[in-house]
């Protein structure tokens, strides 16, 4: 029973991490209909930028959660000003291309992110400052730290605060509106670029915000770990119905509880298996996802 | 009567397609003009080259006394130049009342956004019945209203409807070309693009003919309905 709750914490904590990468893949895809396959890189930049801040910084910040919260916003602004920059520089060139240039360009891009960090950072793992050691709080035997939780509730702040942003606001709904028919929103006076800007800006800052996450949760970081979350972000977004933010948040929940439970039972080799494995059910049985629609394609 | 809209020579292409070569056209103030045409003619180039949303080769476009040749499709938008799309171009996974709220993106102030969306309630009474209904639900008829009331919200001083009647029963032809006639009486100018030309010239101060991306025929509405080239192009015998 013990086992059972701590499997149940790790998969949510886990889940969480994912899900902020997730919404920004699928943000991404909803709106320009592209697998931004830098994303997960972006995540990595994320952490290594925690890293940086703390690294300079560690003394003056102390080690609490108000330290916890200024290193994720500069993460976050660090990664969300990247995005942007990289929307513009290399994909907003190639908006009328064929899918297959840009798709290729986000893989180069991908490269570029990993290989230029291997190049300032060194390619060998990075201890992670600040960890989930320290105090933490018994649940029936279970453990999770403090700043875990104070993780945790900072993504689900983020998560919340996202959803209203889309549902609720005039640039949510522009969001919304770009992502069925962009060449419309443009005679709604919409400046269709710089929604999606911001789109990139916000998709990026919360997978800033994951790769500081991580970098506490595994206590090291390394070039490439963008790398495989990336897919995993993927993954989710497919699960939960790729476009679909709350779907994708879903989905990410679903695939950490998911590992967290096959690593208990099967070993951790087994753990990236369960990840693709559901990627490929859902794609061959589902691939609209838990909570997407049948999605019509657009002339 | 002072132009709000005047275009010279415009030339458009798309590839080696000539779509508009040398179009002349004004539009007065509160003065609605219908431009008229087979398909293919060039009528819908010509709005989205108004609204900007398409780029002319030569020629210049001028409206309330700006230079807007080049200028980006939203600042258009924000000199109150509405263009509203042929097919409507509702989007349909958003409400009814969302699509016209988007109507409103330029107007900064949330009060008249609210205001402008009663005023389209009051001349479309179905679309407050569907206000919380997606837009893709809609009848033919209904998306054309949502999409003039969309417009409308933005608080147009010109007006450009790309076909409104296509593909609509008579009964709902009416009483879209009596929403139209209702705005211009409320202070905007109207260009008025359509297949049907009867229609048109019933509403229409003026009108043109546009053939393979020129103007043919152009002149008072009552003189286009009794011209006998029109009549036999357009109007049917
Ligand atoms: N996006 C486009 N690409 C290539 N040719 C186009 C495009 N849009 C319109 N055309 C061509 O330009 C000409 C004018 O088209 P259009 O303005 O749509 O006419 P209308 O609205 O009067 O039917 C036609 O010959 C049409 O085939
Ligand atoms: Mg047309």
């Amino acid at each position: 029973m013990d086992h059972l709750i701590q499997l149940i914490l790790d998969g949510l904590f886990v889940g969480s991490f994912y899900a902020l990468v997730a919404l920004g893949y699928s943000m991404v895809y909803g709106i320009i209909k592209l697998l931004n396959f830098a994303h997960g890189d972006i995540y990595m930049l994320g952490a290594f930028a925690g890293f940086t801040v703390l690294s300079v910084g560690a003394g003056a910040l102390g080690g609490g959660f108000l330290a916890l919260i200024v290193i994720m916003a500069l993460a976050m602004v660090g990664t969300g000003a990247f995005g942007v920059v990289l929307e513009r520089v290399a994909y907003r060139p190639l908006r009328n291309a064929p899918r297959l240039s840009v798709l290729i360009t986000a893989v180069g891009a991908s490269f570029a992110l990993e290989y230029g960090i291997a190049v300032t950072f060194g390619p060998n793992p990075q201890v992670y400052p600040i960890g989930v050691s320290g105090g933490a709080l018994g649940i029936a035997g279970a453990r999770i730290t403090y700043a875990q939780l104070a993780m945790m509730a900072i993504a689900v702040v983020l998560m919340v605060a996202l959803d209203a942003l889309v549902r609720k606001t005039r640039a949510g709904r522009a969001m919304r509106a770009i992502s069925l028919d962009p060449k419309a929103c443009l005679l709604m006076g919409v400046n269709v670029d710089r929604v999606i800007s911001r789109t990139f800006f916000l998709g990026s800052a919360l997978a800033g915000a994951a790769g500081v996450m991580a970098g506490a949760y595994y206590g090291k970081i390394d070039f490439l770990m963008g790398f495989v979350i990336g897919l995993k972000a993927f993954t989710a977004a497919v699960i939960g119905g790729i476009g679909n933010l709350r779907g994708a948040v879903l989905g990410a929940i679903v695939l950490g509880l998911l590992e967290s439970f096959g690593v208990a039972f099967l070993g951790s080799q087994w753990r990236d298996v369960f990840a693709f494995g559901f990627l490929i059910l859902f794609l061959t049985v589902r691939p609209t996802g838990l909570l997407g629609e049948r999605v019509t394609e657009r002339v | 009567m002072s132009t709000v809209l005047d275009l010279k020579g415009v030339e458009v292409c798309y590839g080696r397609v000539e779509a508009l070569r040398g179009l002349d056209l004004t539009v007065g103030e509160r003065e609605i003009v219908a431009l008229l045409g087979n398909n293919g003619a060039g009528k819908s180039t010509t709005v989205s080259t108004i609204s900007g949303v398409v780029r002319s080769r030569a020629g210049s476009i001028t409206a309330f006394g700006d230079d807007i040749t080049s200028a980006t499709p939203w600042s258009i938008v924000e000199r109150g130049i509405l263009h509203v799309p042929e097919g409507r171009r509702i989007f349909s996974r958003l409400t009814v009342h969302e699509n016209l709220q988007l109507g409103g993106y330029t107007v900064r102030d949330n009060a008249v956004i609210d205001k402008r969306i009663n005023e389209v309630y009051e001349l479309f009474p179905r679309m407050a019945e569907r206000r919380g209904q997606q837009g893709g639900t809609l009848s033919g008829g209904e998306q054309q209203m949502l999409a003039i009331g969309r417009a409308m919200v933005a608080g147009p001083r010109l007006i450009m409807l790309d076909e409104p009647s296509m593909g609509l029963a008579p009964l709902v032809v009416a009483q879209v070309m009596e929403a139209i006639v209702a705005i211009n009486q409320a202070g905007a100018s109207v260009l008025l693009i359509e297949q049907n030309a009867r229609a048109a010239l019933k509403v229409a101060h003026r009108g043109y003919v546009l053939d393979s991306g020129r103007v043919t025929v152009t002149g008072p509405a009552d003189e286009l309905r009794a011209d006998p080239q029109v009549v036999e192009a357009y109007l049917g015998a």
